[in-house]
């Protein structure tokens, strides 16, 4: 086990090296960054001022290295656009993603495993053509419209909640719902696959043979090794949920990581695109560790190797 | 057998059907399955896979597939009407007063709690005991099985434990709740020679120290000759002979069995060099209605009769076959006069 | 399980012949098909059935509520924007609009990751490492923000659009292809080929990859119907397809504010997106199941 970690960290480090390398150039490459720092109309002289300043006239492996370098170092360079630090205007945003991306996760889970559970026990019938019939029309709403729908439905017919801003736990609830619903299908998916497979195993023939309530067979037996590779995807997916969010924030108005860095593209701030692109992958790729180890940890079969 | 008064029946199985749905047509894998299980006796349904009598082991437990559809004119386990009983009632005796022991101990048990997990919730649910008294029972009971430092067991899970092993576990947990009757299911198919005779020897030791009616499920006639009180064969779905199982050996009579025994080397009896008999042909589709003996298109005796309704023989009290021909009382005269 | 009868093999029942055979009586593939084939259909068809140019503007006629409303006028049918534009018209040429983005990002992301992952899962090794760790890689980033900032530093129009989106979107064909080719790698009439002498490309395009198609085919619906929706969230953001152009996304985004009291503005081209593409996952849904039973995954 504790090789298998360390394989996986070397690996997860590599990635996170090469995906900084891309980041890096992929800032540097689409365009003259010392044209779009000094500003539309700026003349001549003052890009060249611009350039030298910022050392963009180096070569880029020698930028790179003395980004790297000063990364490390934990200085993540100051913001072009609102001239304060990156690392501490990062860690200001970052908590309000990890709420949204944390709820939007439980509510897919509180979803999609009954959802999934439903759709197995009750394979074939109505029930599980009506549960997959969600998923597929749930996975083909943009997020966008279907944020905006909430909105529609929820503050302005109903008032039952905000629309924009992020002060209160309500002002969470329908961010976390238009976030959640699209990885919602397919954990639901996998929680009916797995259970469908797991409830014609020979162990569940067992456990109604030793005469068990419906109930602990159901969920004691069969939900418990059904819901192993579903919880290391919840990993994965909160992941992906870290990354998507800026679509969500920008239409609630929420102060987090996904707005800051849809200000920063559009501003033209590199240094703080090039952080937020950083931590969001080393977010990722920690999180597919994470789920790898899940899953080991969650299968006896390999716990006690 | 002769002079031991008659034991009260614990399972009482008469006419039992299974039929399962598929594309192709109703396929009949059990047709008008008769017979009865008693307290402290041993008896094996013996046949060839497919022959129907792994579905009639889960039709008495209530066990078959959504597909499956059973019917019996009788079908009493200790005084309850199984075709009758509610799903509540037959939970309550399942695991509890009848007990199912599967043929795949890698895969019965369940991966991911320890066995000791599963000991002790099938008695605590039925029982309605507490923690430490289901304990204890498990911990007696996995000794008893023959299973060496039982308490530390307990936390291990099934990964962890050989074939033979899990095999013992899943006995002990068939006998936690103390039931009358054991339903053994091929047991010991799927683990080495060597430890099959060990689980054989631990089945019948623990049927005499407690009483339990047992009915063992096996195609093997080596397993039958060691621990069987009564045998039925079984083939293509219907029971073709029954008998005690000296009367068997001895006198084997409806064509099919013959053809079993004669497959099976005998140490002793066989000499050496003997071609060992084959049954040629297959077993027919048991899709759609099958009149008269399904076996007749692979015996040496078959006639125009066999198509038809066959006679039941009985050579004696316990042994009954259904066959056109009648063999037994030829041999028995044959011997009688010699 | 042990209890499996006997059979004859006369007796077994014949499967529906064809893979067309199956298609046509799978629900799903149909529905799809009309989903997918009305949208087609407006696209080729949208000159003749638009009633107005879809850039025309009159100031005059601004916000004109659809049809069902009382103040609703059958010149417009499903109303105006506040620019005054046909809003039909609109519609009707946006189809062109995602059909084109979906089926171009769909043939250049499928075009890299198909090659990465069949060379992955064909030669194996050290090769399949360093396709692996690649995908990988480009996993963990987030597709969203690299794509707006591509966009950011070049320029927001249809082409920049299409090409970051395929160059980034590769990374669930290399994946599927990849484990589809380890699969029919074994098999045997790869080796054959393979003693035969054949030359790998050669074995690679005649063995493997028709066998693989059906896995193909399902993940390119997948990812065209993904492609669609990712440009729709960037038009909206204001970093995809320009103005005035009548991107579905495009237009939800210009009538974001004005959603409170002409909703349909917003509902239309929004419901217009969720129909294709429910479409396009009808039929990747159904072709999944039509092509399953011949191998698993």
């Amino acid at each position: 086990m504790l090789l298998y970690t360390l394989k996986r960290l070397g690996l997860a480090i590599l990635v996170a090296a090469f995906v900084s390398v891309v980041a890096f150039m992929l800032l540097r490459l689409s365009g003259d960054a010392a044209i779009a720092i000094a500003g539309e109309g700026a003349r001549d002289e003052d890009i060249e001022l611009v350039r030298r300043t910022y050392g963009l006239d180096r070569p880029l492996i020698v930028q790179y290295m003395d980004w790297l370098l000063t990364t490390l170092s934990g200085d993540l360079g100051e913001s072009l656009y609102f001239k304060t630090d990156v690392a501490a205007l990062i860690a200001d945003k970052l908590p309000v993603t990890f709420f949204i991306g944390s709820f939007a996760l439980l509510f897919a889970l509180a979803l999609s495993i009954p959802l999934g559970v439903l759709a197995a026990v009750f394979s074939g019938t109505w029930i599980d053509r009506a549960a997959l019939a969600i998923a597929v029309v749930g996975q083909a709403l943009p997020n966008f419209f279907f944020a905006l729908v909430l909105i529609m439905l929820f503050s302005i017919t109903l008032r039952w909640l905000p629309v924009s801003g992020s002060d209160t736990w309500a002002h969470f609830v329908m961010p976390s719902i238009a976030l959640g619903y699209y990885v919602t299908p397919p954990m639901m998916r996998l929680v009916r696959a797995g259970m469908i497979e797991v409830l014609n195993s020979d162990y569940i023939r067992t456990a109604r043979a030793k005469g068990l309530p419906s109930a602990s067979v159901v969920f004691k037996h069969g939900l418990r090794n059904a819901v192993v590779p579903v919880v290391a995807l919840s990993a994965v997916q909160l992941g992906y949920l870290l990354g998507g969010s800026i679509v969500i924030e920008t239409i609630f108005a929420l102060d987090g990581l996904g707005y800051l860095a849809y200000q920063s593209i559009t501003h033209k701030d590199f240094p703080v695109t090039q952080a937020v692109l950083l931590l969001l992958s080393l977010i990722y790729v920690l999180l597919t560790l994470v789920s790898d180890l899940i899953n080991a940890f969650l299968d006896p079969r390999m716990r006690v190797a | 057998m002769g002079g031991a008064p008659a034991r009260e029946a614990v399972l009482e199985v008469k006419d039992l059907s299974v039929t399962i749905r598929t594309p192709a047509g109703p396929l009949h894998a059990v047709r008008d399955v008769s017979f009865d299980v008693r307290r402290g006796e041993t008896v094996c349904l013996v046949g060839e896979s497919g022959c129907g009598k792994s579905m009639t082991s889960l039709a008495i437990m209530s066990l078959l597939p959504s597909t499956a559809t059973r019917q019996a004119s009788r079908l009493v386990f200790a005084g309850t009407d199984l075709t009758r009983a509610s799903r509540s009632e037959i939970n309550a005796l399942r695991g509890n007063r009848m007990a199912m022991i599967f043929q795949e101990p890698m895969t019965a048990l369940n991966p991911a709690w320890t066995i000791g997990n599963q000991l002790i919730e099938v008695y605590r649910h039925h029982k309605r005991s507490g923690y430490a008294e289901a304990r204890e029972r498990a911990v007696d009971l996995l000794a008893k099985v023959g299973i060496a430092s039982p308490a530390e067991r307990l936390g291990q899970y099934p990964h962890q434990l050989s074939g033979g092993l899990r095999q013992r576990v899943m006995i002990a947990m068939a006998l936690m709740c103390g039931p009358d009757l054991i339903i053994a299911d091929e047991p010991t198919t799927a683990l080495d020679v060597t430890i099959q005779a060990q689980i054989l020897r631990l089945l019948a030791g623990l049927q005499r120290e407690f009483g339990i009616a047992l009915l063992l499920i096996t195609h093997d006639l080596g397993i039958v000759a060691r621990i069987a009180d009564r045998v039925h064969v079984m083939y293509a779905g219907a029971i073709v002979e029954s008998a005690t199982t000296a009367e068997l050996f001895a006198r084997p009579c409806h064509p099919y069995t013959r053809g079993l025994l004669s497959c099976l080397p005998r140490p002793g009896t066989t000499k050496a060099g003997t071609r060992l008999g084959t049954i040629p042909g297959i077993v027919p589709s048991l899709i759609g209605g099958i009149e008269g003996c399904a076996f007749r298109t692979r015996c040496d005796y078959a006639r125009a009769e066999c198509a038809k309704t066959l006679p039941v023989r009985t050579p004696s009290a316990t042994h009954r076959y259904v066959c056109v021909e009648e063999f037994a009382t030829e041999t028995e005269l044959r011997e009688a006069s010699a | 399980m042990s209890d499996a009868v006997l059979l004859p093999a006369e007796t077994v029942s014949p499967k529906a012949a064809t893979a067309t055979a199956r298609m046509a009586a799978n629900p799903s593939v149909v529905a799809g098909l009309i989903l997918v084939g009305a949208v087609i259909a407006i696209a080729l068809l949208a000159p003749l059935l638009a009633p107005h140019d879809p850039y025309a503007q009159d100031l005059t006629r601004r916000l004109v509520p659809p049809i069902w409303h009382e103040k609703g006028v059958w010149a417009n049918p499903l109303g105006t924007d506040n620019l005054g534009r046909d809003y039909l018209s609109r519609i009707l040429y946006g189809a062109r609009i995602s059909l084109l983005i979906g089926l171009s990002v769909m043939l250049i992301s499928g075009l890299i990751g198909t090659t990465l992952g069949l060379i992955a899962g064909y030669f194996g090794g050290r090769v399949d490492l360093v396709i692996s760790f690649i995908i990988t890689a480009r996993l963990a980033m987030p597709v969203v923000l690299v794509a707006l900032a591509v966009v950011a530093m070049i320029g927001g129009s249809l082409p920049v659009v299409i090409l970051t989106l395929g160059l980034l979107k590769w990374d669930r064909f290399a994946v599927v292809m990849r484990s589809a080719t380890q699969q029919v790698r074994s098999l045997d009439y790869v080796a054959a080929a393979e003693a035969a002498g054949a030359s790998r490309l050669r074995i690679i395009t005649g063995e493997v990859l028709p066998n693989v198609f059906p896995h193909l085919i399902v993940v390119a619906t997948v990812e065209a119907g993904s492609a669609i929706l990712l440009e729709a969230a960037l038009s909206f953001l204001g970093l995809g397809v320009q103005p005035p152009l009548p991107s579905w996304g495009l237009m939800i985004a210009e009538a974001k504010n004005m959603m409170f009291f002409s909703f349909w503005l917003i509902a239309i081209p929004g419901t217009a997106l969720a129909l294709l593409v429910l479409g396009i996952n009808l039929l990747g849904d159904g072709l999944r199941d039509v092509f399953a039973p011949d191998g698993r995954g």
